[in-house]
């Protein structure tokens, strides 16, 4: 055996033990310390998606709330009204916000690194001050939503944190096997290359503008269907749940912990959800520790926690 | 017309504190290529450092409304430049050969540490600024309503910015500024010390931003510690609109988006007020992405 199976060895013995050891946490944890790790694996999901658009691509997205956003409203207003299961909505809000985000991304695509931040930014305020004034009469104001269904399971209903639990970690695995198919593939290198030299990309017969439209799109897709999870695991949802923090949030846990790897985004939602929780006995001041952390972070691993490592092809 | 009116000079006064405020980040722009998201936060720093000097020495009382609030402003405008030089060299220095983006995290990571500093010192409670310091009448030119605060601002700002622009163009700094803008190796080659000229960047830009900070905590007479995000936001669409990294651009756009605001509110909707802005960063990034007077520069292969 030489030393690189034996590498690939262990690092699939420490990815396994990691995923059963996650598999096993409910059984140890109380309901608090579950429901924590419910909301870091929906922030994962989130900026799983993320990084799709930010992380692979290289486009400085700073709005990805506004798609959870769309997602979640589609879904609350629809079940609320039409009294339809969420499972069965979640798609649906998938794609309603991955249509926004084709109709919203198309005039701005060809904007370049900072622009593109602050045309993002500006999205997601729209899209919350369109939510807090009611749009359409269907978004419920400053209150939002309420009344939204538990998920319905074949007839089992999932309501306690630890149901929860589950749920969101069984999409998760779907999101990080369907990821990593995504990563290894044609559109995958695509994206990465646009990431690498847009330029060089266009000269190779990249077409740049439709595989960012792309990207943007699954990105949002995916995002849509975790405001789905989210809207039925609060059963009620506001403007203030979307804000522009949250974007700034889902930004941070991908450049901490890694763009364009899928482990250091996970391992970064994990310190960024998950960690603060710890200190919460120091309420005010773990902010200010956090905002500092970040910028030592920052300084001494530039790249993130666990950057993507160097793709090798073999040519045949 | 006296709405039209009232809400135009309104929107000046307000855009006249955006126009402070884009200055620091189109200066910053310019030399780092960094949207300083520290930049706001510096604002509220200046409206809460206004705050705690002038009730801790009542500088109005022993000199006079008008020699204390000179006194109070020079003292905000040291104080909030000396904030940003050290923000630079421990946050933004270690990081100009890094990735962009880590210099955005750090510049976030920044903008959460003033943020719950302020916090943690002053309260998360909406402070009230002393009353009756500023002159609290009103003048009435042909019915419209003019109160002597507003005209104080934007005489004040316009003071400022006629100083900085006087500082860039015609001073032997503010020509290395505006080298370090254009080519940083460049204007090493020509003997210019680049890191002492982003430092003074550093003072001059936020120190503007302290004092737009210290001008709202009178006008308004009250700060909280989260006005800077959406200040800031505000602020950094004025210098898009005018065009980045060009500064009578940011003085243009703070005034036009003060303006377009204020009419917006009045003729369109108050609801819909925040989202002006935004919709004008859109419009102005879809059909004219380098601002009313940026210049078009080549993208380089």
């Amino acid at each position: 055996m030489d030393i690189t199976s034996k590498k690939i060895k262990n690092k699939k013995i420490l990815q396994s033990s990691f995923c059963l050891i996650l598999f096993l946490c409910p059984l140890f944890l109380n309901l608090y310390w579950t429901d924590v790790l419910v909301n870091v694996g929906i922030y994962a999901i989130l900026a799983l998606s993320l990084n799709i658009i930010l992380g692979h691509c290289g486009l400085f997205h700073m709005g990805h709330a506004a798609f959870y956003a769309i997602g979640a409203y589609t879904v609350g207003i629809l079940n609320v009204k039409y009294n339809i299961p969420i499972l069965v909505l979640m798609p649906v809000g998938g794609m309603v916000a991955g249509l926004f985000a084709a109709v919203m991304a198309r005039p701005i695509i060809h904007l370049r690194g900072d622009y593109l931040l602050i045309v993002t930014i500006g999205i997601v305020e729209i899209v919350r001050i369109a939510l807090v004034n009611n749009v359409f009469g269907l978004t419920g104001g400053a209150n939002g939503i309420f009344g939204i269904d538990r998920p319905d399971f074949f007839g089992f209903k999932i309501k306690s944190p630890f149901h929860f639990f589950y749920l969101v970690y069984a999409f998760a695995a779907i999101t990080v096997f369907l990821f990593y198919q995504l990563e290894n593939s044609r559109f995958g290198r695509a994206l990465n290359y646009i990431r690498e030299d847009e330029v060089a990309a266009e000269g190779s017969g990249v077409d740049t503008a439709k595989y960012k439209l792309a990207a943007f799109v699954v990105g949002a897709v995916w995002a849509g269907m975790t405001g789905a999870i989210f809207a039925s695991k609060m059963t009620i949802i506001s403007p203030d749940s979307f804000n522009f923090w949250e974007s700034v949030i889902l930004f941070t846990i991908v450049l901490l912990g890694g763009s364009g790897n899928i482990k250091g985004v996970i391992l970064g939602s994990f310190l960024i959800i998950g960690l603060p929780e710890l200190f919460r006995d120091l309420a005010s001041a773990r902010m200010l520790v956090f905002g500092a952390a970040m910028v030592i972070m920052m300084i001494f691993r530039s790249k993130g926690i666990l950057p993507p490592v160097r793709k090798i092809y073999k040519v045949n | 017309m006296e709405l039209f009116f009232q809400q135009f000079t309104n929107g000046l006064t307000v855009g006249s504190i955006y126009a402070l405020i884009a200055l620091g980040y189109t200066m910053v722009y310019g030399v780092l290529k960094l949207i300083n998201f520290a930049h706001g936060d510096l604002f509220t720093i200046g409206a809460y450092l206004g705050l705690t000097l002038l009730t801790c020495f009542s500088l109005a009382g022993y000199l006079g409304v008008f020699a204390g609030i000179f006194l109070l402003t020079v003292m905000v405008f040291c104080l909030v430049g000396i904030i940003g030089v050290i923000l630079e060299r421990t946050a933004y220095k270690p990081l100009r050969s890094s990735p962009r983006l880590s210099a955005v995290v750090s510049a976030l990571g920044a903008s959460i540490f003033f943020q719950n500093a302020v916090m943690l010192i002053y309260g998360a409670r909406v402070r009230v600024y002393p009353q009756n310091i500023l002159p609290s009448f009103a003048l009435d030119i042909y019915g419209v309503h003019l109160p002597v605060v507003r005209v104080m601002i934007f005489a004040v700002s316009i003071a400022l910015m006629a100083a900085l622009y006087f500082f860039i163009q015609r001073t032997k700094t503010g020509v290395a500024i505006r080298a370090a803008a254009i080519d940083q190796g460049a204007a090493k080659l020509m003997g210019i010390n680049v890191n002492k000229t982003i430092s003074i960047v550093f003072l001059i830009g936020p120190a503007l931003g302290g004092v737009a900070g210290l001008m709202v905590g009178l006008y308004y007479g009250q700060v909280n510690f989260t006005m800077g995000w959406s200040y800031g936001l505000k602020a950094f669409i004025a210098a898009i609109l005018g065009g980045i990294g060009n500064i009578p651009g940011a003085m243009l756009g703070g005034m036009l988006l003060g303006v377009i605001e204020a009419l917006g509110a009045a003729y369109f909707s108050v609801a819909w007020k925040d989202a002006i802005a935004f919709f004008v960063l859109i419009m102005i990034l879809i059909f004219k992405p380098t601002g009313l007077l940026g210049e078009r520069v080549a993208e380089k292969v």
